[in-house]
């Protein structure tokens, strides 16, 4: 068996008990990637004699006896709107196509504290903005399973790394469900905390309110120590949630009898697939056959999610994106006379379709005259989001259902119709509105060898029960891999 | 479906945003954003009377930090990505 | 001028709304660890935040909440509970993130006054608002004149981007340029002495933008507003708003009609000029910010920050008029300046006479630091001086012409009177029989005066003190010396 078949935490056993080098893992990894990258475009930035070179540093940290952590050697991906130090930091964008962070994101710096090895950095659709990857100034990212579909998105990138076995693990961000929609498409796992939980400074804004950065990993264990890795309170980030970081990986494998379950009726709408609907369908049973109570909920409001999130997550990016204006970093159109012309040809010509369309819509929802019927009529019907998520978690202890709506869609399907993608993110768009976390992880492959995705909701901070009940469904639903490369 | 965006609107917005499309895309955009924006109304039909806006899911108030200096750029860090520079600071053509 | 002036008052209304931004003398910016430095070498107090890079945050500086609302309890406003940041979102080279953190409809204070003292009368203005918000950055502009509209290109300096700034809003409860003169001059002393602000002017740390608009007083209709901004003088201020009054009213008798425009007060030609027609109605899309949480300014909090507030001016001038017993005139005076005030209380702190010390820094010292356009601490006389020079006059040591000497040498050179004293030997002389000795002789020597004297002619005996007091080279102790004269003749 290869080393890069292994997931994180048998990577990090074998560093313990020295049976391996780091430099042995970034071998095997960067050997892989030299295979499969070309089809799979995943990553932006990536350089083999860099991760060689980190590589022997930390065998020779290691050597020197300092503590072995979750992470330390292990090779882990980061979504290109994560900034790295010194590290060419895009978001996918012909605006920042050149812009080399000067500084390191929080996550990248608790990570650091492990001597983790970033593999590098991963593709994804421009600011974070779409639901197939397409949307990238780097190329199309393909999926694993079948090149010609899309890998999900926006953190196209980081999940097809890891489902391509080109890297271990990997981070993502998720707004509106760039986690775990790709994750789904890709077959592994991908896992959004509770809004506050993870530090956002570092991370490029697309929507404040709604952006978290979460782990993308092969199986539940990984997603929970990266989840621990990554935690905790930061006093760089305002909206950060000032309490301890428990024991995410002693909540594995646990007894899930008397645990309370719920459908939510307006996430199992007409718009899904029936083959996904089966597998989920079916992992619902494994779960009751395990003790778990499962009964149908309704949360009325939830049918208004996803207008809600297309004012408020184009709102505050409107407003996140002005910086990009070619003044103090970034591209520049530099035939410009006048500082009103530079603006307009800089953003024009720097910015992709769907991030002008998105900054657009938000400049409207909240321009005067519009503000009170979108932007402020959006954050009350949030309210009531939140409240039915509120009311449903006194009954239940975590919330199911299908992760994206249909498996992986074939490149250029969809990219015509902004609508049609943007109901891609039906199932996870409500998560984020509420803040509160959810994992995507595969239940099943489609008749068609496409892998589908079931999503476990939980209440703030209660990434425990979601990780529970993750698996649970884990170890209970089998299904078989078989990837294209 | 009612038209609720036109070009005229298209303009304003795009001005608002510092962005510019050609002719030949605003009829597109045009398109494109009467269309989600006509989805986006439908929250119009939920009741939120007596409903507070959420801008925050968690509910914390009162994060300050200490009035501490902390260290800043250097030279060479704050214009490390300008496109324009001079000694003094960021290059921008004439304001208008 | 100043009649054609009452004339046209008399006809006419003028109504004036003052906006004020002050910058905040904490150490460090308003979201962000960058040390507030002016002058520095451009570009180099910059960090991630406030050159808004990519991923970057803004963390609030508890310690400009703080002061923010010290001054809204100066300013006597309600502190709102709930307190919030929204973004102010507009496209300026001067902004790192082209939108800026600032306040909107959830300020720090809401609904203060200021009673501003015009010496014959008080008036009240109302403040609307105080509030929190960053500054921008510097432009310079380059080109053949320096003006923004013949620049070739311009730079952009960010080391003030970020200093935490504070804007208080008037109604436009003022009445003519003289009274938002005082009204700056008030303010500005009672941000002094809060201590929150140095209020340079130079350094542009307190800016105002005047509303101007001029109606007939028989008219209901409101005329016309302009706005006048950056005018960071008091000067400018009061000469700004008089030729924008003047202009207003010329083209409301001439038939004309004002245009509502922002406009920039040029001090070389002493007038104003338009910065731009009346804007292009600015749609400024504000929002609540999302990084960052709200504000809740509980009671608490606001008692402690009570407590921190050292006595107000006006507090001052009540406590010099009913404890120090100055006069209504000089209490003002000394209340209403800072500098004048602080240099007072520090005077009093070694040597407890009030009205001494008012009488020297109103007279003499006045006298002496407005000829050369100086200030009291720009002199070379500390405080401690002072008061040991009247000290000296207190304890008969020195009389007062003597002391005059004194002052005039303290001024020039900075020494104590101690000193320049024992230097130039000036000390009085109060010791009787050296006096008796001295006085024997000028009785001896001025018969006739002694004769008129004694015919009843009480005058003379200030003759024979003069005498007296110019062989002693004015040292002699007058008193002690025309007691001793009277008992020598009796």
């Amino acid at each position: 068996m290869s080393l890069i078949n292994l997931g994180a935490y048998e990577l990090n056993e074998l560093i313990k008990k020295k049976e391996i080098s780091v430099f042995e893992i970034a071998k095997a990894y960067v050997q892989r990637i030299d295979e499969v990258e070309n089809d799979i475009n995943a990553f932006i930035s990536f350089d083999n004699d860099l991760v060689f070179s980190r590589a022997r540093e930390i065998d020779k940290y290691i050597k020197d006896g300092n503590d072995i952590l979750d992470f330390t050697g292990i090779p882990i991906a980061i979504k290109d709107n994560v900034c790295t130090k010194g590290i060419k930091t895009t978001c996918a964008s012909k605006m920042l196509s050149n812009y080399v962070a000067v500084y390191d994101a929080t996550v990248i710096n608790k990570l650091n504290r492990h001597r983790f090895l970033m593999i590098g950095k991963a593709n994804m659709d421009e600011f974070a903005m779409g639901s197939s990857n397409e949307n990238s100034a780097f190329g199309v990212v393909r999926n694993p399973w079948n090149l010609d579909c899309v890998p999900g998105g926006s953190s196209g990138g980081p999940a097809a790394s890891v489902a391509a076995f080109e890297t271990a693990c990997s981070l993502g961000s998720d707004t509106g469900g760039s986690i775990r929609q790709p994750a789904s498409l890709c077959g592994i796992v991908g896992l959004k905390p509770t809004y506050g939980r993870v530090s956002r400074y570092g991370l490029v804004a697309f929507a404040s309110s709604l952006d978290q950065i979460g782990p993308l990993t092969r199986n539940v264990k990984d997603s929970a120590a990266l989840l621990e890795a990554i935690a905790g309170y930061d006093e760089y980030d305002s909206t950060s949630i000032n309490t301890d970081v428990p024991n995410y990986k002693s909540f594995l494998n646990t007894d899930i009898k008397g645990m309370r379950i719920g459908i939510p009726k307006e996430l199992m709408i007409k718009e899904i697939d029936c083959e996904v609907k089966s597998s989920v369908n079916n992992a619902l049973r494994m779960l009751e056959k395990s003790g778990a109570i499962v009964e149908e909920v309704s949360l009325p409001n939830l049918e208004y999610a996803l207008s809600v999130f297309y004012v408020i997550a184009p709102s505050e990016a409107s407003s996140n994106l002005s910086r990009f204006d070619g003044v103090r970093y970034g591209y520049r159109n530099t035939k410009s006379r006048t500082i009103r012309e530079m603006y307009k040809k800089t953003r024009a010509e720097g910015f992709g379709p769907e991030v002008k369309r998105r900054i657009m819509i938000g400049t409207y929802c909240l321009s005067s005259g519009y503000y009170d019927a979108y932007y402020d009529k959006a954050k009350r019907v949030r309210t009531l989001i939140i409240n039915d998520f509120k009311k449903a978690f006194l009954e239940y202890d975590v919330l199911i259902s299908p992760t994206s709506p249909t498996t992986a869609f074939k490149i250029g399907d969809r990219a015509d119709d902004p609508l049609t993608m943007y109901l891609s993110d039906v199932c996870t768009i409500p998560v984020n509105l509420a803040g509160i976390p959810a994992i995507s992880l595969p239940c099943g492959v489609s008749k068609n060898n496409l892998p589908i995705g079931i999503q476990v909701i939980g209440d703030i901070l209660r990434e425990d029960n979601v990780l529970k009940i993750a698996s649970a469904i884990e170890s209970e639903v089998k299904w078989k891999m078989n990837l294209q490369i | 479906m009612g038209k609720i965006i036109n070009k005229k609107d298209i303009k304003h917005i795009a001005k608002l945003a510092e962005l510019k499309y050609s002719d030949a895309e605003i009829d597109k955009i045009t398109d494109q954003l009467d269309k989600i924006i006509n989805h986006i109304t439908k929250i119009g039909q939920a009741d939120t009377s007596n409903i507070v806006p959420t801008s925050h899911v968690l509910e914390i108030t009162n994060v300050y930090r200490e009035d501490k200096v902390r260290i800043s750029f250097t030279r060479e860090e704050s214009f490390k990505n300008a496109p324009l520079e001079d000694e003094d600071g960021f290059k921008v053509p004439k304001i208008d | 001028m100043e009649n054609e002036f009452a004339d046209i008052k008399n006809e006419y209304e003028t109504v004036i709304g003052l906006e004020t931004h002050v910058e905040l003398s904490t150490e460090t910016k308003m979201f962000c660890g960058c040390k507030l430095s002016f002058g520095a070498q451009p570009n180099t107090y910059t960090c991630p935040i406030c050159l808004g890079h990519p991923g970057s945050l803004p963390v609030i500086n508890k310690k400009a909440i703080e002061n923010a609302i010290k001054i809204a309890l100066a300013l006597n406003c309600n502190i709102c509970e709930n307190a919030v940041f929204h973004r102010k979102n507009y496209f300026y080279p001067d902004m790192p993130k082209n939108y800026q953190i600032s306040q909107f409809d959830m300020p720090v204070g809401i609904n203060g006054y200021i009673d501003v003292d015009m010496g014959s009368y008080v008036r009240k203005v109302r403040v609307t608002r105080v509030h929190v918000e960053e500054d921008t950055g510097k432009l310079i502009h380059i080109g053949s004149t320096g003006r923004i509209s013949e620049a070739d290109y311009s730079i952009v300096d960010f080391n003030r981007a970020g200093t935490p700034l504070i804007e208080i809003v008037t109604m436009p409860d003022i009445k003519s340029p003289d009274e938002a003169k005082q009204y700056m001059i008030t303010l500005r002393n009672i941000l002094l002495t809060l201590d929150v602000s140095d209020c340079s002017m130079e350094e542009g740390s307190i800016r105002s933008d005047a509303n101007v608009s001029v109606k007939l007083i028989s008219s209901d209709k409101l005329g016309t507003r302009t706005e006048i901004k950056n005018l960071n003088s008091f000067r400018f201020l009061q000469r700004g708003l008089e030729y924008e009054v003047d202009r207003h009213i010329d083209i409301i008798k001439s038939g004309g009609k004002v245009i509502q425009q922002t406009r920039h007060y040029d001090n070389k030609t002493q007038t104003t000029m338009v910065l731009r027609e009346k804007e292009e109605a600015h749609d400024y899309r504000y929002f609540p910010d999302p990084d960052l949480v709200p504000m809740k300014i509980k009671e608490d909090w606001i008692n402690k920050i009570k407590d921190t507030i050292p006595e107000l001016p006006s507090a001052k001038e009540k406590r010099y008029k009913d404890f120090l017993g100055l006069s209504d005139y000089d209490s003002s005076f000394m209340a209403n300046d800072f500098e004048i005030s602080s240099y007072f209380e520090e005077v009093l702190k070694h040597h407890d006479n009030a009205k001494a010390a008012c009488n020297w820094i109103m007279g003499d010292f006045s006298a002496f630091i407005n000829k050369d356009g100086i200030t009291l601490r720009q002199s070379k006389i500390t405080p401690e001086n002072l008061a040991g020079l009247i000290k000296m006059i207190d304890s008969k040591e020195i009389n007062g012409k003597i002391a005059k000497l004194v002052f005039e040498e303290m001024y020039n050179t900075g020494k104590n009177p101690t000193d320049i004293i024992l230097e130039k030997g000036l000390k009085q002389i109060n010791d009787t029989e050296k006096l008796e000795k001295i006085i024997d002789e000028v009785i001896l020597k001025n018969p006739d005066a002694v004769s008129q004297y004694k015919s009843g002619k009480s005058k003379a005996i200030s003759y024979l003190v003069g005498q007296v007091m110019a062989k002693t080279h004015g040292k002699a102790n007058p008193q002690i010396v025309n007691e001793i004269i009277i008992k020598k003749l009796s």
